[in-house]
């Protein structure tokens, strides 16, 4: 029985770049969108060639800004990937969207091509925070592509961006409120991080830019919590909140550390080929991914195979971010080593004792609130 | 070039205050002498150690031979000692000297006389030296030449009046000095037909000869395929070869009474050659050997840790070579429950600490914890027993002992009058009892006993920063006295923390232990666990801190993209932990154990 699939496309072009995002996107003049249409059909049809057939999961346009594309070259891309990998079920087909009226208006065809889960990058409801931080549409807007969204899509979430500079805990749980208001049932609540080499961290360096400390960070996490489980929405990983049965199951994917596929420019994958989990990257400037798929046939630039121990710290840093946590089977399956073998057992005694990790009922482990809240400190203590 | 008559023979070693012109004047002497050539020529060409150049410090005793064509038609031979120029290396200068028959005594002629010159001086003295001093720096516009060499006469109890006016910096008047050492020092005395008797002043070790030893011949000779002996040890070796330096090591035939130069003898460690032993000739030995020979006693100890615990043979080993070159500093096996495996290691002084530190790192590319530098406590216990302590952590517990002794310094501070009410301050806080204090001037000259336990303690920073730099500072050991010491325990969680534990007078036991409290509460990150850091005399605690948790630590966005990062991420993190110590569950950044250890009072 082939492991079912993740794909992930990447679109890598913005219209403009916001200075907080350290992504790989590029702001070109002039697209090209037949040669990238073409190229992102190449690097697929090379993927599936040598993962033969599996069953597709889940698709995920990302970027950069997905919904730039036209909505001829997403149904192509669908397309083409639920001929290569035949689903066994309906799979999941989210494409992430800026809510600017330009592309609320292409929505429709992005639902017919296919697309049946639409996240768009509110970021906030304020327009003086959407200024700050470089988005190209107002508040009204993003409403208003919402309601478009929620009416074409069966599911539909969105971002916002928190611990903004100045921004009180009683402002931010207003903001949330609006936002739980509309009763999606998934929601990416981020708090604002400072990513080296953006304009943010210019500013953050210069002391220009100064965000709330970390107690109020803290704070201001607690309050997301509550205000999304008010509304239902438990947040089954760091950042994202969702009713049951909601959850993104793409992203999922990534956080057990299941077989994903990542095609476009600078798309990363964990893929198992030949009983082996290759971890694979691909070029990252746009058009010397373009070259390289035109010249070869792909646009790899990297594969590693990945050793267990490798494999067992990437499965632990993703799986522990997971409410459910890491299941031990899965573990073993995915990285060949056993989950008590890869966690240093004085250090998970101690994290257990302080409530910061907790046994699940399959035997496997998983953080708590507190431990998940601290898990960068945490992880390093508890990975062997 | 051997057999130069005595008489066409001077000895001489400079004496300075650090920044006085003693390099810059010695660099003049070679180059008119031309021993060198101008492509040769670089600053300060006796400082050669990376260290000792920069710190503008001299470590190991080094000489070089000038000839000298004088104005009375005789080409003279003149052996210039370049002597370790501080006073943890005070027993190495008095050797040095003891080569020589006289000094040349630089003092900057806007600065005056500093304490460490004072020291210098009075030690040239007592070896007999004749002395003439020089004023240098005489073409700088804050120049006082009268004013110094009243001070001069004042303070050292010198005639200054003819004192050598010299421009080392410019070159001015550089013969004036070669005619002085050559009509106003005395030559050496000697016997050649006597049994051979040299005074060995130093010796360090070269990859390429093993130990090279500095000497200066008093009676008979050294040359090649001779068997010596050491008369300290009884080791007999013979000699390899016999030479000078003009600095370049010159092969020479033999050298002869009243000369200075160097041996090889195949021997492997400078531990077996100790500064101011005396070598005579295995057949036909000295009846005597020369006077003054004392081993070297360490005055400070430390413990020394590889970071990362993986390093400690490295660290063995480098301690090991260092020794090589360096046979005043001891090193001895020591664990510590909070750093592992390490050694506690002896040093003549603070600044011979530092310098050894330095050099492990700098030179072995070691990473080291040190921590704080003790003193030796003399624990008389209740049975009638003494120990020595060298270290804090092996303190009896107070019922089996009877009281304690620490060492004493004697002090001598020059500082200009408008900080001297601050350095009074200072010397009195750090227990200090005064001795005496003079005007020169408007400068005065403090002497204090001093507890060297309150001055291995931050003393000379806190010196140089109330004094803005301007206080200068020499130390000799003056004996033990009893003192009420308590030992400060450290417990981080409840856990004692060794290196950090301290010794300290009773009535400065809590501001210290505050004092560090606060400074670790600084320097450890917060983390999962809420820390408490508390300072305790015995059961009682004296001092508390705590660091609350870590309240939230966790990157907002991680997805399919950013998965390598992370794990590689998480991997620097794990290879950081090796530089974390870990306390019961608190992990100690090895950079807050250094801060810590250096701390100000």
């Amino acid at each position: 029985m082939p492991e079912p699939l993740a794909l992930y496309v990447h679109w890598p072009f913005c219209l403009s770049r916001c200075p907080y995002c350290d992504f790989n996107s590029h702001v070109r003049e002039r697209i090209d969108e037949r040669r990238f249409r073409a190229a992102l059909l190449a690097d697929l049809a090379w993927e599936a060639g040598r993962l033969g057939p599996r069953p597709l999961a889940s698709i995920f346009f990302g970027g950069g800004t997905p919904s730039l594309m036209s909505p001829e070259t997403v149904a192509a891309l669908i397309e083409a990937a639920t001929r290569a990998f035949p689903p066994a079920t309906p799979p999941e087909i989210t494409l992430e969207a800026n809510p600017t009226s330009v592309e609320a208006a292409k929505l429709a065809g992005f639902r017919a091509a296919g697309v049946n889960r639409i996240s768009l990058g509110i970021q906030a409801l304020d327009d003086s925070a959407l200024a700050f931080l470089g988005r190209r549409h107002s508040a009204a807007q993003a409403l208003a592509a919402l309601e478009t969204a929620r009416a074409l899509f069966p599911r539909a979430s969105f971002d916002l961006i928190y611990a903004r500079p100045g921004q009180t805990r009683a402002a931010w749980r207003a903001e949330l409120r609006r936002a739980l208001a509309f009763g999606l049932d998934h929601l990416s609540l981020y708090q604002l991080t400072i990513e080296p080499g953006t304009p943010f961290a210019r500013l953050h360096d210069r002391g220009e830019l100064v965000l709330p400390g970390e107690d109020a960070q803290a704070a201001l996490y607690r309050a997301t919590e509550e205000e999304a489980a008010r509304a239902g929405l438990a947040p089954y990983e760091v950042s994202n909140y969702a009713a049951p049965g909601a959850e993104s199951r793409h992203n999922l994917a990534y956080w057990r550390y299941l077989d994903y596929a990542g095609i476009g420019p600078g798309a990363h994958g964990r893929i198992m080929v030949g009983g082996r989990l290759t971890a694979t990257a691909r070029v990252r400037a746009p058009e010397a991914w373009a070259e390289a798929v035109e010249r070869r046939g792909h646009g790899v630039r990297e594969e590693e195979e990945l050793s267990a121990a490798a494999r067992a710290r990437e499965a632990l840093l993703m799986g522990l971010r997971l409410a459910e946590g890491i299941d031990p089977a899965r573990f073993l399956a995915r990285t060949g080593v056993a989950l008590a073998d890869a966690l240093d057992p004085a250090a998970l005694a101690a994290a257990e004792a302080e409530g910061l990790v907790a046994r699940t009922t399959a035997g496997g482990i998983a953080t708590t609130r507190a431990g998940r809240l601290r898990l960068d400190a945490l992880l390093p203590r508890l990975v062997r | 070039m051997t057999d130069t008559p005595l008489h066409l023979i001077r000895n001489f070693s400079i004496i300075a205050h650090i920044d006085h012109g003693k390099s810059t004047l010695a660099d003049r002497l070679i180059q008119a002498c031309g021993a060198l050539s101008e492509r040769e020529m670089k600053d300060q060409v006796l400082d050669s150690m990376e260290i000792e150049r920069e710190r503008g410090i001299t470590i190991k005793a080094q000489t070089v031979r000038l000839i000298y064509p004088a104005k009375d038609g005789n080409t003279y031979e003149l052996n210039l000692m370049d002597t370790p120029g501080h006073v943890d290396f005070a027993y190495e200068v008095s050797r040095s000297l003891a080569a020589c028959e006289g000094s040349l005594l630089v003092v900057d002629a806007s600065q005056g006389v500093e304490a460490q010159t004072l020291a210098n001086v009075y030690q040239a003295i007592e070896a007999g030296h004749e002395i003439v001093p020089v004023l240098n720096k005489i073409d700088l516009p804050a120049a006082e030449p009268d004013r110094v060499k009243t001070q001069i006469e004042d303070v050292i109890g010198l005639p200054a009046d003819d004192a050598v006016m010299i421009s080392a910096k410019t070159g001015l008047n550089i013969e004036g000095v070669l005619e002085a050492i050559v009509t106003r020092l005395p030559p050496p005395q000697g016997d050649a037909a006597a049994p051979t008797k040299a005074l060995l002043v130093d010796s360090w070790y070269d990859a390429y000869l093993g130990v090279v030893i500095l000497v200066r011949v008093k009676d008979g000779r050294l040359r090649k395929g001779q068997r010596i002996r050491f008369m300290s040890t009884g080791a007999v070796h013979t000699v390899e070869a016999t030479g000078i330096f003009t600095p370049k090591m010159v092969p020479v035939e033999d050298l002869g009474p009243g000369e200075i130069g160097y041996i090889t003898a195949g021997i492997k460690t400078v531990a077996d050659c100790k500064v101011g032993d005396t070598i005579t000739d295995d057949r036909n030995p000295a009846a005597e050997p020369l006077p003054g020979f004392k081993p070297s006693v360490p005055v400070v100890w430390c413990g020394l840790y590889p970071t990362d615990a993986d390093d400690f043979e490295k660290l063995r080993e480098s301690l090991a070579k260092l020794r090589l070159n360096d046979a005043s500093f001891h090193y001895e096996p020591e664990t510590s429950a909070a750093l592992g495996f390490g050694f506690r290691c002896g040093f003549l002084g603070l600044l011979h600490l530092e310098i050894v530190q330095e050099r492990l790192m700098r030179e072995f590319d070691l990473d080291l914890i040190a921590t704080a530098p003790s003193v030796v406590y003399r624990i008389h216990r209740t049975d009638g027993t003494v120990m020595e302590l060298h270290n804090p952590a092996d303190m009896p517990d107070g019922s089996v002992i009877d009281h304690i002794e620490e060492p004493w310094i004697k002090a001598t501070i020059f500082v200009p009058d408008d900080y001297l009410g601050a350095i009074l301050t200072l010397c009195n806080e750090r227990r200090g009892q005064q001795v005496d204090l003079t005007y020169v001037g408007n400068r005065a000259m403090a002497v204090y006993r001093l507890p060297l336990n309150e001055v291995v303690f931050d003393f000379y920073d806190r010196l140089k920063s109330v004094s803005r730099g301007y206080a200068s500072f020499d130390y000799a050991m003056d004996g033990y006295a009893e003192a009420d010491l308590v030992k400060i325990t450290i417990l981080v969680n409840g856990d004692p923390v060794d290196a950090l534990s301290f010794i300290a007078h009773r009535s400065q036991a809590e501001k210290r232990g505050r004092a560090i409290c606060e400074k670790l509460k600084e320097l450890i990150p917060r983390q999962l666990f809420k820390i408490a850091i508390q300072a305790a005399i015995g059961g009682r605690v004296i001092a508390r801190e705590t660091i609350s948790a870590l309240s939230k630590d966790v990157t907002a966005k991680c997805y399919g993209g950013d998965i390598t990062r992370k794990r590689k991420l998480l991997e620097k993190q794990k290879e950081g932990k090796k530089r974390m110590r870990q306390f019961g569950k608190v992990e100690i950044p090895q950079t807050a154990f250094l801060a810590a250890l250096k701390m100000d009072a």
